[in-house]
């Protein structure tokens, strides 16, 4: 058990390790523009170590910018479960409802934030100023929202019929019957749904703040990249990375608790 | 007048007719078992009293009103629990006992929840989770759960064919002891004899299906309280015992003669073994044609 324990702690730092190496080699050899880690750390030191400093608009600690993607991506996605939610429900409650959208979703599902955000400016583009923002608002709820859609039309469907009967039995009313049986039974597929949602609003916002070029952890890459400060790029990576994963952790966290209950 | 009257009752599904001209009638505060093969449709049956079937022909009424819905006047007990497995043992009941009593003070409920959960002997386990109860106690709070809407009618489907033989029998002595405290109307579909005499007034087996109807109902006139131990020496017991289990095993037998199955033979035939190896394909006899060739010399 112990030994368990050890491995977990120590064998992922065996593949850092490896991965350091690669881009050490890569960096001394063919990619001769690739920054080396010590460089990259070197250079990064600044940002890193001083994670919420604002020295101006578009040179700030890492963790500061990365809040400002958290802010943007919180309110885009909770716009996504706002809307994506009720839409599950309502795919799995009819079959007549799913007949008629799902060809929609599918089709809408796989087309890229990037193709989705201009479309997004011309919708707000009455908006002025905020028209940027309103825009990455609109992309990252448009794409966010269909892992969240599926998982809970399946999870409606798959709410056992015994639970039902005993709400018909009981007489229920509608309202009740949502929120005492449907909605508690399927919670452990929404929060499914929630946590990929999550995960691709994620995704988006790095690709519309390098678009808009707005304060961000995406914004700071495509910035330091036209600024030829190719060590900040891979900081960028990294934290972007880091933040994905802890997302997701603290998802799937509340997902196990849920699905231990059922 | 009888209180629950099934007359001519069908019901299929798809192309099987599952029940067949079913006729039932039950008198208020007797408790009746019916007996049956496993498949034979009892679950259909309870369903059709419960109202979350509707027949496909015939009646169901009860108190003279027909049943076309379900709803609280008939608590039913499910073979397979149906708790709602996010809220505790109390909640369970609560979400009964809220619907069926909107106007009860809070006080009122609450008390009346926990008299339910001591009824089944549960009020150390009243807050925890069904994930966190044997099969046994998830059942008693399912009885538990259908007595306190305290419904018309008691409706249980096969409540203990999931649990172990001697869970079973403590259970069946609470249902007694239960039922001996307010004898409610009761109907219990179960497969085991020894359930059904234990329990009931009358036995009535059910044949097995598909097209599965009602036998002759069988009254049981043992005294009670019925003590288990003394049943098992009791003479009219073993001879309602056979009887009931005669007339089973005879629906058995009837079951096999009157079984009629198309036979299918594989669609191969035997290999010619003076053949080599290769030209040996497998002989289907659908495969098979003749061809007539007419030959000119």
């Amino acid at each position: 058990m112990n030994k368990f324990k050890f491995d977990w702690l120590l064998l992922p730092f065996v593949g850092i390790g490896i991965v350091l190496l690669v881009w050490g080699i890569s960096s001394a050899t063919w990619a001769t523009n690739l920054p080396s880690p010590a460089k990259t750390w070197e250079v990064s030191k600044e940002y890193v170590l001083d994670p919420f400093a604002k020295r101006g608009e578009m040179d700030q600690g890492i963790l500061r910018f990365t809040w400002y993607s958290i802010v943007l991506v919180a309110k885009g996605y909770t716009l996504a479960l706002l809307i994506g939610t009720p839409i599950g429900f309502f795919l799995g409650l009819s079959k007549t409802f799913t007949k008629i959208f799902d060809p929609i979703i599918q089709i809408m599902r796989p087309v890229s934030p990037l193709a989705w955000f201009p479309l997004g400016l011309v919708l707000f583009l009455g908006a002025g100023k905020d028209a940027n923002t309103l825009a990455a608002l609109f992309t990252i709820s448009v794409c966010a929202m269909w892992p969240t859609v599926l998982n809970t039309a399946v999870g409606v469907r798959a709410v056992p019929q015994d639970y039902l009967n005993v709400g018909r039995v009981l007489k229920l009313s509608r309202a009740k019957t949502l929120w005492k049986i449907l909605i508690p039974a399927t919670l452990p597929y929404m929060f499914t749904g929630f946590r990929l949602s999550l995960g691709i609003a994620w995704l988006v916002i790095v690709a519309v703040e390098m678009l808009i070029g707005r304060p961000g952890a995406g914004g700071f890459l495509w910035q330091e990249y036209n600024s030829a400060i190719y060590e900040h790029i891979i900081l960028s990576i990294i934290t972007i990375g880091l933040v994905g994963f802890a997302l997701d952790r603290l998802m799937s966290l509340v997902e196990g608790k849920l699905k231990a209950s059922h | 007048m009888p209180f629950l009257e099934l007359k001519n009752v069908s019901k299929g599904f798809g192309s099987t007719l599952v029940l067949k001209d079913l006729n039932l009638t039950i008198e208020r505060g007797e408790f009746v078992a019916i007996v049956g093969y496993s498949g034979s449709g009892k679950t259909t049956l309870i369903s059709l009293i419960a109202g979350l079937l509707k027949p496909d022909t015939g009646t169901v009424k009860l108190n003279d009103l027909e049943i076309v819905e379900p709803g609280p006047d008939r608590g039913i007990v499910f073979q397979n629990y149906s708790l709602l497995p996010w809220l505790t043992v109390y909640d369970n009941i609560a979400l009964a006992v809220d619907q069926v009593f909107p106007n009860w003070s809070a006080d009122k409920k609450r008390e009346h929840i926990l008299r339910y959960v001591g009824m089944v002997n549960l009020t150390p386990a009243v807050d925890k989770l069904p994930r966190q109860l044997s099969g046994g106690m998830r059942q008693r709070v399912s009885v538990a759960r259908a007595l306190a809407i305290d419904p018309q009618i008691l409706l249980l489907d096969e409540p203990l064919s999931a649990l172990d033989a001697l869970t079973r029998m403590t259970l069946q002595d609470e249902i007694e002891r239960i039922w001996e405290a307010d004898r409610k109307t009761v109907v219990l579909i179960t497969n085991d004899v020894d359930e059904g005499l234990l329990l009931a007034d009358r036995i009535i087996p059910l044949s097995p299906g598909p097209g599965a109807t009602l036998g002759e109902a069988i009254p049981v006139g043992l005294a009670r309280p019925r003590d288990r131990k003394a049943l098992n020496h009791d003479p009219e017991f073993k001879r309602l015992r056979a009887l009931v289990t005669n007339q089973l095993l005879d629906y058995g037998s009837r079951r096999r003669t009157t079984l009629t199955r198309k036979l299918t033979l594989p669609d191969i035939l035997p290999e010619d073994l003076d053949q080599p190896r290769v030209h040996r394909p497998p002989l289907r006899p659908h495969e098979m044609k003749k061809e007539a060739i007419i030959v000119t010399s």
